[in-house]
């Protein structure tokens, strides 16, 4: 059976209208939790007692006329690296098992104040390093659409609760497409906004400089909602945007004509499956049809961007992560000395895949190689900056898909890591370049898998990259739902 | 390009005590993921590296005021060990 969650939009008619409570809806995504998490595995955590009393509340605020707007009692999946204070939070690695944060991140604080209900804390790869959610010390996330099959990363706990409906929307963290390449793998819509847009206070640091926070939500319009919920500017983010910022809504109803799109030659050829070049060529040329001008653009850093960010984030990852040290909070495997306590504790609480980018990002900072590899990688960065700053003199928004597959089967790149690396070639140049991305599904593959769109656009570019999203998914008319087979309640 | 690599020193600054079987895998692996990353060295010209903000910042500054801070007790709930509000470690210098 298809499970029946509503979006955000009609979540929120039927809540004022009285047709259903927050209690209702929670216990709604909580029955397909119930039933279908054997299956997938979406949630770490599920937070039951501390939902049914934020539902309670949004339910009694609502009746007493007190709407905090369109979160208002919509159930919410959180990715396990955003601190619940007094709810564990892992990042899905031992070093934190058992962890309860004495605060909540900033997006934790504006969804409760928004009204939101958290249903819990989602699976992701262990500190977000992973494009399959399988790089989780607490087991696997699988695909709603085949569970033979991954449903993406690292935020694929969000992307697979939101795709089969035990969550209504969700968050996610993107620091090389671990928000819009889930989402694709699972056919929902995922966003990573402009950075310095969403504060990162409380999100566990992977690379600080690429790291952003966004939504994993079911439509274009759900994602603008949670979106206009969790950003603005934070004073705890030194990175945070204190300026202005764009009204996503001014043109999601005015259609491409006029608008140049440009698609992105590099994002082609070698290595992109038949059917996904395929889908993205023919809504390109239905966007065209609607009077956008198309042309092809070409960025040839894009060529060496995965590169470069194997080695920027890595080096980031490897600094930031010193602090879990066994001393203050998490895992400690006990030692003779500090040092050897720490250097234990590390390697017996870090997966292979984290502890494979801590070495390699303290290889690329240390003596006698940070000029070539580190500061090599930081060049090509600003080489990207400038190739999309030649190109957006041209083009209002850059396409292509939003990964080169559609979900792949689990355990088949859990031992080629470049293979896995390869999964993110479309979405890492928008971290780099700190820019926002969204992926909108546009249909399905011949086997009934979901196929991603990527729309790029320059640094707070959110209103125009609403238009395009709004335009591509009224096109795609995409409205397939996974067919979960719901285990007996 | 071949990369060397002394994966033990690396492991060393990493503060990663990993045994020899598994120094050796992941100095393997580095090395096939560092072949592929040394494309960055094919980049033509020497762009100039200005702020890793897209959007600009620098520094940003706060008023220099008190505000409260984090539960104490909360905070040292988290430790694996405490002792009169002070986080305990093995001792740091040979005595």
């Amino acid at each position: 059976m298809t499970p029946s969650t509503p979006t955000i939009v009609e979540a929120g008619a039927l809540l004022r209208s009285g047709e259903v409570t927050a209690i209702s809806l929670l216990e709604g995504v909580l029955e397909v939790a119930h039933r279908t998490e054997a299956m997938l595995h979406a949630y770490l955590t599920i937070d039951r007692e501390g939902a049914v009393e934020a539902a309670v509340a949004a339910d009694t605020e609502l009746a007493a006329g007190h709407d905090r707007g369109p979160l208002h009692g919509i159930p919410v999946a959180l990715k396990d690296n955003m601190c619940t204070r007094g709810l564990e939070t892992t990042a899905s690695s031992q070093i934190l098992s058992g962890y309860l944060p004495p605060y909540d991140a900033t997006v934790v604080r504006r969804l409760r104040e928004a009204g939101a209900v958290i249903v819990g804390k989602t699976n992701l790869d262990e500190f977000a390093m992973g494009s399959s959610t399988e790089n989780s010390a607490y087991g696997a996330t699988y695909n709603p659409w085949d569970i033979g099959r991954v449903p993406g990363g690292s935020s694929g706990g969000s992307a697979a609760a939101v795709a089969a409906g035990s969550a209504i929307t969700g968050l996610g963290s993107d620091t090389g497409g671990s928000i819009r390449q889930p989402a694709a793998l699972s056919g929902i819509v995922g966003l990573k906004p402009t950075y310095g847009t969403v504060s990162r206070y409380g999100l566990i640091a992977f690379a600080s400089s690429l790291d952003q926070i966004g939504p994993l939500s079911r439509t274009v319009d759900d994602a603008a909602l949670t979106l206009e919920a969790i950003w603005g500017h934070d004073p705890l983010d030194a990175t945070s945007y204190p300026g202005e910022y764009p009204d996503l809504r001014a043109d999601m109803t005015t259609g491409v004509s006029g608008l140049k799109v440009g698609v992105v030659s590099e994002l082609a050829g070698e290595g992109y499956e038949p059917d996904v070049e395929a889908a993205v060529a023919a809504m390109v040329e239905r966007l065209a049809g609607e009077g956008a001008a198309v042309v092809e653009v070409s960025l040839p850093s894009f060529e060496i961007a995965l590169s470069a960010y194997y080695l920027i984030a890595p080096a980031e990852a490897s600094a930031n992560l010193a602090r879990f040290d066994g001393i203050r909070y998490g895992l400690r495997v006990p030692g003779d000395t500090t040092e050897s306590l720490m250097a234990r504790t590390r390697a017996e609480g870090f997966g292979p895949e984290v502890t494979r980018r801590i070495l390699l990002g303290t290889y690329g900072l240390s003596a006698g190689y940070y000029e070539a590899f580190y500061g090599q990688a930081q060049r090509v960065r600003a080489a990207i900056r400038q190739d999309l700053a030649r190109v957006y003199h041209d083009v209002d928004v850059l396409v292509s898909p939003t990964s080169p597959t559609v979900a792949f089967e689990a355990g088949a790149r859990v031992a080629d890591p470049l293979a896995m690396y390869l999964s993110d070639i479309c979405t890492i140049p928008s971290n780099l370049a700190g820019d926002p991305a969204i992926s909108v599904p546009i249909g399905l593959d011949g086997r009934g898998l979901p196929i991603g769109f990527q729309v790029m656009a320059p640094a707070l570019g959110e209103r125009t990259l609403f238009r395009v999203a709004a335009e591509v998914e009224r096109l795609a008319g995409f409205t397939a739902r996974p067919e979960i087979e719901l285990v007996a309640s | 390009m071949p990369v060397e690599i002394d994966i033990a020193h690396v492991a060393r600054l990493a503060r990663l005590d990993l045994t020899q079987d598994e120094l050796a895998a992941y100095q393997g692996q580095l090395g096939v993921i560092l072949e592929h990353a040394a494309r960055v060295q094919t980049l033509e010209g020497k762009p100039e590296v200005e702020s890793t903000h897209t959007l600009g910042l620098e520094n940003v500054y706060r008023d220099d005021e008190v505000t409260p801070s984090l539960d104490r007790e909360e905070v040292l709930a988290a430790a694996p060990e405490t002792r009169d509000g002070y986080f305990v470690v093995p001792p740091a210098l040979e005595s």
